[in-house]
């Protein structure tokens, strides 16, 4: 179950949300949604699931276009809206029951499938409990339940672990990954490590464009700035920046040193390379040869954090 | 378009049910009603010792221009409010079928509202002889009339996520369809006729008379019609 992105924009009055953004999400893959707050995740979002249409530009899942067969789209979706709206005063197994029905499930199969989400989701403790009395954690199992109750090809899940706290993070990420296994996935987030730890593939937003897309790996590589090492050697008595620096300095690639701290023989230097080339082999052999003692050798690696803030300041 | 399904109609409306009769907020409201038209019955009763249910066809028109706005104001407003029309509105369900289903729900309330003045006959029934054609065109009537008022609730709560706003919109449209066949006075001659066709009373008490006239039922039928499907256009119009 695949969906297909084109061109989609969506103005409110004049200013668009989303500019032109066109993206694919293979069948089975999760697909993790990032960008600061406004950039236009949850629009998109909204558009996918049929909720609104966009100004320009189409949506097919799976080879249907959610304009022209809304109804048929929307059968296939599980959706999580942001902030998890939920009824407060009926209990969970009455609400899931209700959201089996508007799926079109009925008899028996609307009992089954409650019964597996309940099941999955660990909802058994509270299944007879009205929602506005559970905790927050409890209400977005309740939300995931209810998202998945038709067993859907595709999953929308919109902030699903916003505002929970550390624990049920890990449990709700969970979940997502055990439960959307076969699924095609798209979860928006703005946690970066949560992207780390469940997507396959992100997707950046920043101000309704595109700015980056691919593996997290992929992008923290392709957003990879000059190599920078961090050396911490034991040399012995005598002027670091005079005896030590140039040599360092002479190793290939290499296009800058400093000297960070300089204490009593042992010296501190940043050591910064062309992109692309590690050069951490080529000053373990140097220190060899000069006789030099390794204490620490770190080389920095771009964090997602670093792509992410680089692409959505400006 | 397909042919029009309406089978997500049945859990939208007992979900609607549910809600009104597992809060107190159906039985506060049935109490009242009851406490306003019973006391004026019995007034009508022992003191004018007049047996006649006319004064409960008299009232209720009346009573239903607060008490239906009241009873449908948060039917679409708390679900914007809270955000769960956009989680049903993305399951597969047509936005008709959400506004037919908490018609009906509504619609029930009402009907279960009115049911207990039946009481009221069966007294008059044990004291004399009523004629029945017109009481059970009167509860016809009511029944109408409290369509309409809640097709235009449902619309008013619609516009809204304020359930107070929601409540004033209906009350205001309301009454001006109640008032509209009280005011010919004001209203000059040419299109007097029209405003008078507009009045709701005018046709509810034409059909409280016992006379069941295709007009009126026209009349009903196609004002609560326009009403719902104002109320489905508004609810499409976050697609505009």
């Amino acid at each position: 179950m695949s969906i297909a992105v084109r061109n989609l924009v969506k103005k409110y009055g004049d200013t668009p949300a989303i500019n032109d953004i066109s993206f694919d999400v293979k069948t089975g893959e999760i697909l993790g949604f990032l960008g600061p707050n406004g950039a236009g995740k949850t629009t998109t979002m909204k558009i996918i699931t049929c909720y609104m249409p966009p100004s320009s530009g189409s949506v097919e899942v799976d080879g249907m276009n959610t304009a022209e067969q809304s109804l048929e789209v929307r059968r296939k979706i599980g959706y999580l809206p942001e902030m998890n709206p939920l009824y407060l005063d009926m209990n969970v197994i009455d609400y899931l029951e209700y959201s089996a029905q508007l799926h079109g499930l009925r008899g028996g199969a609307v009992q089954h499938r409650i019964k597996e989400m309940v099941h999955d989701c660990g909802l058994e403790d509270v299944r007879h409990k009205d929602i506005g009395e559970m905790s927050k954690g409890y209400r977005q199992r309740v939300g995931l339940a209810q998202s998945m109750i038709h067993d859907p090809e595709v999953l929308i899940l919109d902030e699903p672990t916003s505002g929970l706290d550390p624990n049920q993070i890990a449990e709700i990420r969970a979940l997502i990954k055990q439960l959307g296994r076969a699924k095609t996935v798209v979860l928006s987030t703005h946690i970066l490590s949560e992207v780390q730890a469940t997507c396959d593939r992100v997707l950046i937003i920043h101000e309704g464009k595109i700015v980056a897309n691919g593996s997290p790996a992929q992008l923290q590589q392709e957003f990879q700035g000059a190599d920078t090492i961090t050396v911490e050697l034991k040399t012995g008595p005598g002027d670091p920046l005079t005896l030590i620096a140039p040599k360092l300095k002479a190793v290939a690639y290499v296009s800058g040193v400093s000297l960070l701290a300089h204490d009593d023989g042992h010296s501190t230097f940043e050591i910064h390379a062309d992109k692309g080339n590690d050069i951490r082999e080529a000053l373990f052999r140097i220190a060899v040869s000069e006789g030099w003692i390794v204490l620490e050798m770190h080389r920095r690696v771009t964090t997602l954090e670093e792509v992410f803030h680089k692409l959505t300041t400006a | 378009m397909a042919a029009l399904s309406l089978s997500n109609v049945g859990p939208i409306y007992r979900r609607e049910i549910r809600s009104y009769f597992n809060s107190p907020v159906a039985y506060v409201v049935i109490v009242v009603f009851l406490a306003i038209v019973g006391w004026y019955f019995s007034n009508n009763l022992f003191l004018m010792n007049t047996a006649s249910m006319r004064i409960v066809f008299e009232l209720v028109p009346l009573v239903f221009l607060f008490f239906v706005p009241a009873v449908t104001m948060r039917l679409l407003a708390e679900e914007k409010k809270s955000g769960t029309l956009e989680l049903l509105t993305t399951k597969p369900v047509r936005d008709v079928e959400i506004v037919l289903g908490k018609f009906l729900a509504a619609w029930t309330l009402l009907a279960a509202t009115l049911a207990p003045t039946l009481i009221y006959l069966v007294t008059l029934m044990m004291l004399g002889n009523p004629d029945l054609g017109p009481v059970v065109a009167g509860y016809l009537g009511l029944m109408l009339t409290g369509g309409v008022y809640i097709a235009i609730g449902i619309f008013a709560s619609s516009l809204t996520e304020n359930q107070i706003v929601a409540f004033l919109i209906a009350l205001v449209i309301v009454l001006a369809f109640f008032l509209a066949d009280k005011v010919l006075m004001y209203v000059p001659g040419v299109i007097a006729p029209t405003v008078e066709y507009l009045g709701i009373d005018y046709h509810f008490s034409s059909i409280a008379r016992g006379v069941i006239d295709s007009r009126d039922v026209i009349y009903f039928g196609s004002v609560l019609g326009f009403a719902l499907l104002m109320a489905t256009a508004s609810l499409e119009r976050r697609k505009w």
